[in-house]
């Protein structure tokens, strides 16, 4: 999937987990830029991530994200 | 999953504009609770619960009032994590017109929390406590084949779970509303599970059992958690990778359907239950136009998959009747067209006798269901229209949000389906009461007829035939005198909401006055129709904290003949004046000017619309009413006033 649309539909689904239409989806972006990004949200993040795209991602590859970049390489793998 | 119960089929979808509203809601600044129990009023999931609830909280911060909401404080105990699931309640709740405050402890702190005086949970005064706990909560040893150790077992879990019950019963006085047991999915033997001593499933079922009749006797409620999710499905239900990745104890896709089902029995808690089953006519009780197809074109027999299909709405319908559900109809036909069927029809379940309104004429469905909330005295928000046409739907939501309209499939073979998971008519207790409601109301319809008849009201009273019984509170009424404290609002002066502990604690209080009040005519028993909680205030003087009264019973003088006997018992104890207050909220209206006509003198009037009034108990009583006078239990001695 192409990483541009990937790019789109990840500031839909920010907007709908942390309320917020102001956040810029980028690679580099990670928790402590976003207001209310904690652990439980970041649950309702993946879990929406992975409905959106209708994948499901294993736990440690869960655990090994460490920003927006890693988490659209995993979808680019999958999806 | 099937998306009826994953995304709430059984509501509206969310409208395109659902970010915008939310965010127009949260800039404005009136009164928003309407608005926002629009809002939540549709299938929503978990983000969009999540935001709702989030602006809720962001409103109430602000100062912003959320009337016509009922407050509402619930803690959670729960051995899961349940910080996804809070805002969910939140949202679920505002549906039901409750505006939910979510008291949560620490992760994991059961018994700490129920077992401790002062602990967070029992110090905040909850309304309610929910047990959200799941089979990981319980030490389930396993025995298979074992019986006595498997008894044990079941016995010390049913142990555990009644220390936390008295915990929480004793230091917050608050009701404890316990989930029941979704066991895991995984066999151990196999089909010999269900069947053998010791297993898993065989202790579950044992515990679900037991607890259910624990809770239920103790004045509780039960949430039926492992039935919910026989519905639909264990392995849709459990999700071991949430559990292991963030202690989530049920899938998150169950998250919305799991919160609507607490919300409602909030709901349920607070008598915000629906009452009348509203009926469209054609391609929903029958299959087909009765105006176009005649009564030997309509499909309503058996043996023909359509004709099932609108039979089984009606024995559906015929059973929520039994359970004391009152039917009514809103077609657009001719009224005789319309009840041909109903008289003529061989196959048909559903008979006019049945039907305590019958609205069959060209007007629109809004105005029928008004005639019929009218008709029968209650409010809209206890009904319910089920109806096969989008349009009708739309318009009744429209213009009349408060009545419940499901939204059904093409497919009229999941109708009741869908009517049943939307879970209106939700109680958390049954009295005999209930059994025999939809005829109470039937009986209304003909004593109003009679009214006509006979002419002078005076005449028609007495022509009831009236026998009035007072008793003080006792375990027997306990169950509908919380039920009635928990769902009057129009002849209701204080609108004071008690749970089941609270009233318990009333009874069992030696310088609290109770009454319980039933009425008997000559169509039949209305059952118990009044309640009265006086308090002592200043030596010598009873505040009357609680006056309510069955709308059913208005127009008898009743209210005259309660406050004859509260006279008469303050009088035995002593007392010389009695001290009443009206507080107006939106519903009750009626009894605004209730203690002027007894005979009270007003002694103060407090902003907005709060009144309070005083009687002398040696002043005159106010007159009585054609009715024999029974007066039973009390302890102060036999007898009461004769009338």
């Amino acid at each position: 999937m192409d990483q541009a649309l990937i790019y789109s539909r990840l500031k839909e689904i920010f907007e709908d987990v942390f309320d917020d239409d102001s956040i810029e989806v980028t690679p580099q972006l990670t928790a402590k830029y976003v207001d209310g990004w904690d652990s439980v949200n970041h649950i309702r993040l993946i879990l929406t991530v992975e409905k959106a795209f209708k994948i499901e991602f294993s736990t440690s590859e869960i655990g090994s994200l460490e920003n927006v970049g890693d988490l659209v390489a995993l979808i680019q793998a999958r999806a | 999953m099937d998306l009826l119960y994953s995304e709430l089929r059984w509501l509206p979808q969310a409208p395109e504009d659902f970010s915008e509203s939310l965010k127009a809601v949260a800039k404005s600044t009136a009164y928003l609770g309407g608005e926002l129990q629009a809002l939540a009023s549709h299938g929503l999931n978990l983000n969009q619960l999540t935001r709702l609830a989030r602006t809720m909280d962001k409103l109430r911060v602000a100062g912003n009032g959320l009337g016509p909401l009922i407050p509402f404080r619930l803690a959670v105990l729960s051995n899961s994590a349940i910080d996804m699931i809070v805002p969910a309640l939140k949202a679920s709740a505002l549906r039901h017109g409750i505006a939910l405050e979510v008291v949560q402890p620490s992760y994991d702190q059961v018994a700490q929390e129920a077992l401790t005086p002062d602990s967070k949970v029992n110090s905040s005064m909850p309304d309610a406590v929910l047990l959200a706990l799941d089979y990981r909560a319980i030490p389930l040893k396993l025995s298979p084949g074992d019986r006595e150790v498997a008894s044990a077992t079941v016995q010390g879990a049913i142990g555990y779970l009644q220390a936390l019950r008295n915990g929480i019963n004793a230091h917050s006085n608050a009701v404890c509303i316990f989930q029941n047991f979704a066991p895991p999915v995984e066999p151990l033997f196999g089909s010999l599970d269900r069947a053998l001593p010791g297993t898993r499933r065989h202790l579950l079922d044992a515990i679900n059992r037991e607890l259910a009749a624990m809770v239920l006797d103790s004045g509780n409620v039960l949430l039926d958690v492992a039935g919910l999710a026989e519905i639909v499905g264990l392995a849709e239900w459990h999700n071991t990778r949430l559990w292991n990745m963030a202690k989530f104890s049920f899938s998150n896709q169950i998250i919305p359907l799991y919160a609507e089902h607490v919300a409602r029995t909030v709901a349920a808690l607070r008598g915000k239950s629906r009452k009348v089953l509203i009926l469209d006519l054609d391609n929903t009780a029958w299959g087909g136009v009765i105006g176009d197809d005649g009564l030997d074109g309509i499909k309503v027999a058996q043996g023909d998959a359509r004709g099932e299909a609108h039979l089984a709405v009606q024995r559906l319908a015929l059973d929520l009747r039994q359970r004391g559900v009152v039917l009514a109809v809103a077609s657009k036909n001719a009224d005789d067209v319309a009840r041909e069927p109903f008289e003529k029809h061989p196959e048909m379940l559903l008979k006019l006798d049945h039907i305590a309104v019958f609205q069959a004429n060209w007007n629109d469905k809004a105005t029928n269901i008004q005639a019929i909330a009218a008709e029968l005295n209650l409010g809209l928000d206890a009904m319910v229209l089920v109806d096969d046409n989008p349009a009708e739907r739309g318009l009744v939501r429209k213009l009349l949000p408060q009545v419940a309209v499901p939204e059904l499939p093409e497919e009229p073979a999941w109708y009741t389906r869908y009517l049943a998971a939307a879970g209106y008519f939700e109680a958390v207790a049954f009295s005999s009461e209930d059994l025999q409601r939809a005829g109470f109301y039937q009986a209304n319809a003909r004593r109003a007829s009679l009214q006509k008849q006979v002419g002078g009201v005076d005449a028609y009273l007495a022509s009831l035939d009236m026998t009035i019984t007072f008793q003080p509170f006792d375990a027997t009424g306990r169950a509908r005198i919380v039920q009635l404290i928990n769902k009057s609002n129009q002849y209701n002066l204080t609108t004071r909401r008690y749970t089941d502990p609270e009233v318990a604690a009333a009874e069992a209080d030696p310088h609290v006055f109770t009454l319980q009040v039933r009425l008997a005519d000559t169509f039949g028993d209305n059952g118990m129709i009044s309640v009265v909680i006086c308090r002592p205030a200043d030596p010598g003087v009873w505040e009357i904290d609680t006056w309510l009264m069955s709308c059913r019973v208005l127009g008898r003088n009743v209210q005259n003949m309660v406050l004859r006997e509260i006279l008469e018992h303050a009088r035995n104890a002593r007392i010389h004046m009695l001290k009443g207050v009206y507080h107006p909220t939106e519903k009750n209206k009626l009894v605004v000017d209730h203690y002027a006509r007894l005979g009270f003198q007003k002694v103060l009037e407090e902003e907005p619309g709060l009144t309070r009034w005083e009687l002398a108990v040696a002043g005159p009583a106010p007159d009585s009413a054609p009715m024999k006078v029974v007066s039973q239990g009390f302890a102060s001695g036999p007898g009461g006033p004769a009338s």
